[in-house]
């Protein structure tokens, strides 16, 4: 890949709304990606490879549970941080995004608000630090957008757990040390269940052949009569509201991350409508061309804008689900619109790996479906103004 | 090793330049600050490794207003154990220099580092100025800085060549590009910049020995003209008649 010229838009002029610690932290995060990420990542998505070596560096830079207390070993940052952080991570790729995400949200959160004291010393600073990697096992084969119906289970055998079942589409599983696995217990009720690898009857086979997040590890877990410690078991809440907390914050910080890719694709595009030359005038002077370009930095500028205030309402304790919902769905809509319509203004040009384009394109295939499906979001919202659920049979 | 880093603000290097005031200042407006990189990369990031090496103690030095915290703390973040912000709005390099030194001078400073110019004004005036008002040795366009004891062995890039020269402290140097590499903040080094010392002093009322006329933009580029690798004649000829370099 050419080298990253990236100059990030703000056309509605939001850096005045954020604080000077937060712009350093995203500038810092910035630079860190330009330097570190961008010369290596077309490579490793080629390759379809997780870029390891880029743990600790990611670490250092507080892209693992920045908003975890400092005892625990995270920064203690706030929520428009953590979303800065997202967002400029997938700037360059969806899929270092993905593996921050999980393991700030997916793992750290819920041992964080969850977890026993014990189980947060254990397990938190060496997450921080990138010495651990986790993963969340929720979605099975048989249910992705009803994870209530899983058939995860596990049974009281005395001294310990004995956990059945599988899950699949699991970011990070297949380098994991600890696996946030929720499953039912004998009275139907869900409960998170820290598996560490190594457990008798734990695998984790790697899913291969995506077109899609393809320099992020994805996988499944495989729990063959797994005896799960008693201590292992999250004491801090139960039922399907756990886990789903914990996608509040994951989808948070995607509505942030959406924004990332979309401005990388508007401003290589721009600059790529600027340099080059049809008819004897730049690509950027033609009409059509200047719609597209127009309607993207419109829609990032709205997006900015709701994100900005979504963060602010997490910040104060105040964001519902819903709201987070309606953000995750019309950020990466927009940041997968905006993708389809650079590709077209970068020409052929932009289908090769010279520029980011396609790979984001590719990689916001799995964003608009993770994390609850673009047209779940939609019935998400429709519940939330109707009172009534409408991805449900039964009426309730 | 007690150090002192000078360090200034800088707009962007993407930044779009234009100007206000009947083309008499800088339009800030929508411009965004970084901490001018000959400062940052080499000078900051040397001191530190110089402290690293043979401990003391790394002091950056900022003369402008508030709207240049922001700045200060990105050298705190990267490791300067402490920050001091001269309350001055300077408008030329004399002024900065002698407010520097009415700071510097009682505090006995092992050494100076700046860097060999700021990328906006491109003066390279300060460090000279600084030096002469101190009364030490100054060595500009530094690209290579070791210490033994209390003497310096400093590479200067030149025609053809390096010079190599030995200075005891204190002195002042400015940086070039080789003295160092880079650092990026690490999230460690960004929550220890909330609560290092940021102190800020009024100015000694050193004034401007300059005014700013005007500025002027540098002219459009012009179009580029294609001509056949085999007519050289035609090259020749509007090199000679339109261009009129030759």
């Amino acid at each position: 890949m050419s080298t990253d010229r990236f100059q990030a838009p703000d056309y509605y002029q939001l850096d005045e709304l954020y604080t000077d610690e937060q712009k350093l932290i995203r500038d810092t995060v910035r630079e860190y990606a330009k330097a570190n990420i961008s010369p290596i990542i077309e490579d490793f998505a080629q390759k379809s490879e997780y870029p390891k070596q880029l743990i600790p560096g990611l670490a250092e830079i507080g892209a693992f549970g920045p908003y975890i207390p400092e005892q625990y070993g995270g920064a203690g940052l706030d929520q428009i941080t953590y979303g800065l952080i997202m967002q400029e991570l997938e700037r360059v790729d969806s899929g270092i995004r993905s593996a921050a995400s999980v393991q700030s949200s997916l793992v750290m959160y819920p041992i964080w608000k969850y977890g026993s004291e014990e189980q947060r010393m254990k397990y938190l600073p060496k997450l921080a630090k990138g010495e651990m990697i986790g993963c969340f096992g929720l979605t099975e084969p048989d249910h992705g957008s009803n994870p209530s119906g899983m058939i995860t289970n596990f049974k009281d055998n005395g001294d310990h757990y004995l956990l059945n079942g599988a899950k699949m589409w699991i970011t990070n599983s297949p380098i994991a040390d600890v696996a946030v696995v929720w499953a039912k217990n004998e009275e139907g009720r869900i409960h998170g269940l820290l598996v560490e690898k190594g457990m008798e009857g734990f695998t984790a086979p790697e899913t291969k052949g995506k077109w899609s997040l393809r320099a992020s590890i994805t996988g499944e877990l495989v729990f063959d009569n797994v005896k799960v410690p008693k201590e292992n078991l999250l004491p801090g809440r139960s039922g399907l509201g756990a886990p789903l907390s914990c996608l509040d914050s994951a989808r948070y910080g995607i509505a942030w991350g959406a924004i990332g890719a979309a401005m990388d694709c508007y401003d290589s595009a721009l600059r790529y409508s600027k340099e080059r030359i049809q008819f004897d005038r730049p690509i950027a002077s033609f009409q059509l061309v200047q719609k597209k370009l127009a309607e993207m930095i419109t829609e990032i500028t709205k997006a900015q804008l709701l994100t900005w205030r979504l963060g602010v309402l997490r910040d104060e304790g105040k964001a519902t689900t819903a709201q987070i919902s309606m953000a995750k769905r019309n950020n990466v809509e927009m940041a997968l619109k905006i993708a389809r319509e650079a590709r077209q203004i970068h020409g052929g040009m932009g289908i090769t790996g010279e520029y980011s384009i396609m790979r984001h394109m590719m990689n916001l295939e799995s964003v608009v479906t993770y994390e609850g499906t673009h047209d779940i979001h939609l019935l998400i919202t429709g519940m939330d103004i109707t009172g009534i659920p409408s991805f449900r049979n039964d009426g309730k | 090793m007690k150090i002192l880093v000078c360090i200034s603000k800088a707009p962007d290097t993407t930044a779009k330049i234009a100007f206000t005031d009947n083309n008499t200042a800088f339009d800030t407006n929508g411009v965004q600050f970084i901490v001018n990189p000959y400062d940052e990369w080499y000078a900051l990031v040397r001191g530190l490794e110089l402290k690293e090496q043979n401990g003391g103690s790394v002091t950056v030095v900022n003369v402008g207003l508030a709207e240049n915290e922001p700045i200060i703390r990105k050298a705190l973040a990267i490791g300067a154990d402490e920050a001091v912000r001269i309350n001055v709005n300077p408008t030329d390099a004399l002024q900065t220099a002698k407010e520097i030194v009415a700071f510097a001078k009682a505090e006995g400073f092992d050494m100076v580092l700046l860097g060999k110019e700021t990328i906006d004004y491109n003066g390279s005036q300060l460090g000279g100025m600084i030096a002469e008002l101190m009364d030490m040795p100054y060595v500009s366009l530094a690209s290579k800085l070791e210490m033994e004891g209390t003497t310096a062995t400093i590479h200067r890039d030149i025609q053809g060549g390096t010079e190599v020269v030995e200075v005891t402290a204190p002195f002042v140097i400015s940086a070039a590009k080789g003295m160092a590499e880079a650092r990026i903040p690490n999230m460690r080094g960004i929550m220890a910049a909330r609560t290092k010392p940021l102190k800020v002093v009024e100015g000694s009322g050193a004034n401007a020995s300059t005014t700013i006329a005007n500025y002027e933009l540098p002219p459009a580029k012009g179009e580029c003209h294609y001509i056949d690798a085999d007519n050289a004649a035609e090259l020749i000829e509007l090199l000679h008649n339109e261009a009129k370099v030759i």
